[in-house]
């Protein structure tokens, strides 16, 4: 591979596939506790459009739905945007869905008793959620978090579909000049790899700081521990997968 | 808005060849998914090292690398050293062995979650190793997990549109192809749409199962 086609594609690539992981991430993240809330509210029309928000993208395809926002949306409302644009409504709106699913989960875990102790203290229901149920959920959604960032980060692949020059694209581009290309997939492949591994390693940190606040004992981690689901009921009940 | 309802028509015959080129490749790539999922769980409670850790390695990896940079290095790379294969096939060989990884979890889940005393009395009726397995345990595993298995193949559905790039006529495929010709913009939102139509009822079906198979 020559150093000037890695200095003018591949690093550039890399940068762009950081930034759409964490610009994405920051909109589904955003998205997600707003929904999360509203689906544990108590009025059905408010729990019913939460929730079609989350049925809605948990049954359609992010990529369709990024072709979508990115060649349906500008001719049919004469409105332009760049893809990476796209790209990141499309993730975000997609992970937001899921995370929104997380949040909710981990809401509905915390003991009733703390809520009606809440409402004893004379707490307004905001007061409630944000000093008493929202930090005690938090520890628990954390590892789901982690695999879902993971996938947004796979994710991040398919905006090279739509023409953002992300590493993914980068990598598809030197297939077509040098008309080479197992070097090229292996060290993409090794390099979302590694990406994969440096996230998880640090969303573990997070994890052990929130359980340490919260008076959890944290669990113990091995290497290879990191970058699988963090409990086997998570799979089973299939919000492990995050889809 | 400038809709046009005439290029949706005259998109439809193209769609169907879609939808059946996806559900071909969804029907196979879990067919693979399913058996080799199996496959990795059980090697990844072998009792030597040298299956266990290599399996392991194996497939963080794939779990943790995008299912396309997956297929282009099935689609491109592989070709280089053995047989090639059509668009349809390097969908289906990279949806199954992606997701083979997942399935691998939800399996993993199950046999845990046979009771420890299923075990012992394999053992006190001295079962072959063989016969423990196929008797004792997966019946009892596999039975829990189907739910789990059926939320992947309608991850898998949705995942599947990746396929295009590797130049599969999937629905995204004929979508993209039909746009590109016509120069209009229609065909994207009817396969948007189709998905949000077939995967929606598939899940709710999904969640009567789960109530029927695990109590």
């Amino acid at each position: 591979m020559s150093s000037e086609f890695f200095g003018n594609w591949f690093l550039p690539g890399i940068w762009i596939t950081v930034q759409v992981t964490f610009l994405s991430a920051a909109l589904a993240f955003v998205i997600a506790f707003p929904i999360g809330v509203l689906r544990t509210s108590r009025l059905w029309i408010v729990r019913f459009l939460a929730g079609a928000y989350f049925e809605i993208f948990r049954s359609t395809s992010s990529l369709v739905f990024m072709f979508w926002i990115a060649f349906t949306v500008p001719p049919l409302f004469n409105i332009s945007f760049q893809p990476m644009f796209a790209g990141v409504l499309a993730l975000g709106i997609t992970y937001g869905a899921y995370a929104s699913e997380i949040v909710r989960g981990a809401l509905a875990a915390v003991p009733p008793a703390q809520r009606e102790a809440g409402i004893a203290l004379n707490f307004t229901p905001t007061q409630r959620l944000r000093r008493i149920e929202l930090p005690q959920a938090w520890p628990e959604m954390i590892p789901p978090f982690n695999n879902l960032l993971i996938e947004l980060l796979k994710g991040t692949s398919l905006v090279s579909l739509i023409a953002v020059a992300d590493m993914t694209f980068a990598g598809d581009l030197l297939r077509l000049v040098k008309n080479e290309s197992a070097p090229i997939y292996t060290l993409l492949l090794a390099l979302y790899f590694v990406f994969a591994f440096i996230l998880t390693r640090g969303m573990r940190l997070l994890e052990r700081h929130a359980k340490k606040r919260v008076g959890q004992t944290p669990e113990k981690t091995s290497l290879l521990g990191g970058l699988r689901a963090k409990s086997s009921i998570d799979v089973v009940s299939g919000t492990g997968g995050a889809k | 808005m400038n809709w046009n309802w005439d290029h949706v028509d005259e998109f439809m015959p193209l769609f169907w060849d879609g939808l059946e080129l996806t559900l071909k490749a969804l029907l196979f790539g879990s067919l693979i998914a399913f058996s080799l999922g199996l496959v990795w769980a059980v090697a990844q409670r072998s009792a030597k090292k040298w299956i266990r850790w290599p399996v392991t390695v194996v497939t963080e990896f794939i779990r943790n690398t995008p299912l396309l940079v997956q297929l282009f290095f099935l689609f491109y790379v592989v070709p280089e050293w053995g047989p090639s294969m059509s668009p349809l096939t390097t969908g289906i060989v990279g949806l199954g062995l992606h997701y083979s990884t997942y399935t691998s979890e939800v399996y993993r889940a199950g046999i845990e979650g046979v009771p420890a005393g299923q075990w012992e009395a394999a053992t006190a009726l001295s079962l072959s190793k063989r016969r423990t397995w196929t008797s004792v345990i997966l019946p009892q595993a596999v039975r829990r997990v189907i739910p789990a298995l059926g939320n992947y193949v309608i991850v898998m559905l949705k995942e599947s549109p990746q396929m295009a790039a590797i130049g599969a006529l999937d629905m995204l495929g004929q979508a993209q192809n039909y746009s590109q010709t016509t120069f209009t913009f229609e065909a994207i939102s009817v396969v948007g749409v189709a998905f949000i139509v077939i995967a929606y009822p598939a899940s709710l079906l999904l969640r009567v199962l789960e109530r029927r198979l695990v109590r």
